[in-house]
C-alpha cells in the first residue's frame, strides 16, 4: 500500500476531531473522500502528509511510501512532502505567491526535484521542464503565462498552475482537496478530466477529497463516506453511489440524485 | 401579471467594461424566475440594480408598472416592504449580537409597520419550519441550514410579494440544501421569487422559468423545462453538459470522462 492509515484518531485538547479512521490507497489507485463540513476529511489530508495543526493530537499510525508520518521529524517529513506526496487545494489564489511571476513558482518544485534526483538543475534544463509541465496541464499561450503573476489569469488557469507544480515533485500520491470547489461549472468538468488524464497517465495514485457525490464518481475508484469525524461506508465507488448501504450514505446519494432528476426536467 | 419588467438594462462600472448590456426580461406575478451565470456572468450586478442598490445606466426596470425610483426615500420604504433579499451566508447575514427575534423583526422595525410584531415573527418562524421559541436566542446557536431558515423568516415577516435571493442555498450542505430548496418552494406558492444562482441543479428544482446569463447578456430564457430538454444555444448545452452526474445504477465502474 502506498498510503496506509490505521485506526487514526485526531482531537483537540477537549475534541475528538476525526475516530478510529483507517484506510488505505494503493499505488496509481484513485480514491475519494466524500463528506459535509466538519466531517473530518480535509483534517485527515493534513495528517497524511504531516501538516497538522500543532494543537491537533494524532493517535494510530499513518504510513506513507513504507515510511511513518506521524511522529516523523520535520525533516523527514520534507523528504516525503514532494517525493511521495503532492497537494492540490480549494483556492489556488492563496496557495500562490501574489508576487511571484507563475513560471517561477512552477520552477521551485522542479529545481528541488531535479536536485533530489542528482539531475541538471541549470537554468535552461529547469526552464525546459516547466515549459513541458505548463504544456502537460494544457495551459493556453505558455509564454505569457509563465510570465504572468497569479491575479493576471483566470481561477481554472491557476488550478491548473497549481497541478503542475504538483506533478513537478513526481509524486506518488497526489492529494487534491476540494480542487474545483472554487472554479465555475464549466471550469470544474475540465479540470476534473486533466487530473483523471494526467494520474492515470502518470500512473500517481489520487486522494481526491470532495463533498459532490457526483464528482467523486467521475474520478474515483473506490471511495470512503467520512460524517462527523467516522467512516460511515466504503468500497467501490459505483457500488456506494448507486447502491449505498448505510443511512446517511443513502440520504446523501438521495439528495445529489433529486438535482439529477430536476436536471432531467422532473422537478 | 407582469410584477417585474427587466428592459434593455445596461451597466458598467467606471468606465470599464459592459457588465450588463442589453438585458431585458420579465418576472411574471407568481412565478419562480431562476438567473443563472457562472462567474463574471453579471447576475450580481443584475441583483443589485433589482434591489435598488444601483441604477441601470441604459434601459429601466419596472415593479408592478412603475420605473424604480432608487433615490425618493418614501418609495424605497414601499419598495423595501413588497420585495425582500436572501443572501448566500447565513454565517454573515445574520447579526451576531442580536436576538433573533430583533433580527427577524428588524424589516417591521426598518419600514415602521404597524401590528403585533413579535407575533409576526412567530407566525414567519412557523413559516420556515423553525420553533417560535428560538427567537429568543442568538444565530451562533443554530447551524448554517437553521441560520438561513432565520434569514428567510426575515425575509417573509413583512409579507413582500417578491423574494429576491442570491446563491442562498450556496454555501449549504447537500442535505441542508435540500431541506432549504424545499423550503423555497414551500413559500413560493404564496410569492413570486427571483433566484439567483450559478447551480443549474438547484434553479431546475426550483423554478418555472430560466434566464441564462454569459457575460453580460442574456443567451437564452424560456421555460425551465424546455431549456433543460432543448437548449437552443450552444452556451446553455455546454453548461448543462458539464455538471457533474451522479453515475447510473447499472454502470459498472466508477466512470471518468
Amino acid at each position: 500500500m502506498l498510503l496506509d492509515i490505521a485506526d487514526l484518531t485526531l482531537g483537540t485538547r477537549d475534541t475528538t476531531l476525526v475516530q478510529g479512521l483507517s484506510f488505505s490507497i494503493a499505488p496509481g489507485e484513485r480514491f475519494g473522500l466524500i463528506g459535509e463540513s466538519g466531517s473530518g476529511k480535509s483534517l485527515t489530508a493534513l495528517a497524511a502528509t504531516g501538516l497538522l495543526p500543532p494543537a491537533i493530537r494524532a493517535t494510530g499510525t499513518i504510513t506513507l511510501g513504507g515510511e511513518p508520518v506521524l511522529g516523523a521529524s520535520e525533516r523527514r517529513l520534507s523528504r516525503l512532502r514532494g517525493a511521495a506526496v503532492a497537494t492540490v487545494f480549494q483556492e489556488p489564489l492563496t496557495a500562490l505567491d501574489p508576487l511571484m511571476p507563475l513560471g517561477r513558482q512552477i520552477a521551485l518544485p522542479v529545481r528541488r526535484r531535479l536536485a533530489r534526483e542528482g539531475g541538471d538543475t541549470s537554468r535552461p534544463a529547469v526552464a525546459r521542464e516547466v515549459r513541458a509541465l505548463v504544456e502537460q496541464v494544457r495551459l493556453p499561450d505558455p509564454d505569457r503565462l509563465i510570465r504572468a503573476f497569479p491575479h493576471e489569469v483566470s481561477g481554472g488557469q491557476r488550478q491548473r498552475v497549481a497541478i503542475a507544480m504538483a506533478l513537478a515533485c513526481k509524486p506518488r500520491l497526489l492529494i487534491a482537496d476540494e480542487p474545483t470547489t472554487a472554479l465555475d461549472v464549466t471550469t470544474q468538468a475540465e479540470i476534473v478530466a486533466l487530473l483523471t488524464g494526467l494520474v492515470r497517465d502518470e500512473g500517481i495514485a489520487l486522494l481526491f477529497i470532495s463533498h459532490d457525490l457526483a464528482v467523486v464518481g467521475q474520478v474515483a475508484e473506490r471511495v470512503l463516506v467520512m460524517r462527523a469525524g467516522r467512516a460511515v461506508e466504503t468500497g467501490p465507488a459505483a457500488r456506494v453511489l448507486t447502491a449505498p448501504e448505510e443511512g446517511y450514505t443513502r440520504s446523501l446519494v438521495a439528495a445529489a440524485r433529486r438535482f439529477d432528476t430536476a436536471l432531467e426536467g422532473g422537478a | 401579471m407582469t410584477l417585474l419588467s427587466v428592459e434593455n438594462v445596461g451597466f458598467a462600472y467606471g468606465a470599464g467594461r459592459h457588465v450588463l448590456d442589453d438585458v431585458s426580461f420579465t418576472v411574471p406575478r407568481g412565478a419562480n424566475v431562476g438567473l443563472v451565470g457562472e462567474s463574471g456572468s453579471g447576475k450580481s450586478t443584475l441583483l443589485r440594480l433589482l434591489l435598488g442598490l444601483d441604477r441601470p445606466q441604459q434601459g429601466r426596470i419596472l415593479f408592478d408598472g412603475q420605473p424604480l425610483e432608487t433615490r425618493r426615500a418614501t418609495y424605497m420604504r414601499d419598495y423595501r416592504r413588497r420585495v425582500q433579499a436572501v443572501f448566500q451566508d447565513p454565517y454573515s447575514s445574520l447579526d451576531p449580537a442580536h436576538r433573533v427575534q430583533r433580527i427577524v423583526t428588524e424589516p417591521l422595525r426598518s419600514l415602521r409597520l404597524p401590528g403585533d410584531h413579535a407575533a409576526m415573527a412567530r407566525q414567519a418562524m412557523t413559516d420556515v419550519g423553525m420553533d417560535p421559541a428560538a427567537l429568543s436566542r442568538f444565530p451562533h446557536q443554530f447551524s448554517g441550514g437553521q441560520r438561513q431558515r432565520i434569514a428567510i423568516a426575515r425575509a417573509i415577516v413583512a409579507r413582500p410579494e417578491l423574494v429576491l435571493a442570491d446563491e442562498a442555498v450556496s454555501a449549504l450542505d447537500l442535505s441542508t440544501r435540500v431541506r432549504i430548496v424545499d423550503l423555497f418552494r414551500q413559500i413560493s406558492t404564496r410569492m413570486t421569487m427571483v433566484f439567483v444562482s450559478h447551480d443549474m441543479g438547484v434553479v431546475a428544482a426550483l423554478c418555472d422559468r430560466l434566464v441564462v446569463l454569459d457575460r453580460g447578456r442574456i443567451v437564452e430564457a424560456g421555460p425551465t423545462s424546455r431549456i433543460l430538454r432543448d437548449p437552443q444555444e450552444p452556451y446553455t448545452r455546454s453548461l448543462l453538459a458539464s455538471i457533474p452526474r451522479m453515475p447510473a445504477a447499472s454502470q459498472p465502474e466508477g466512470q471518468s470522462t
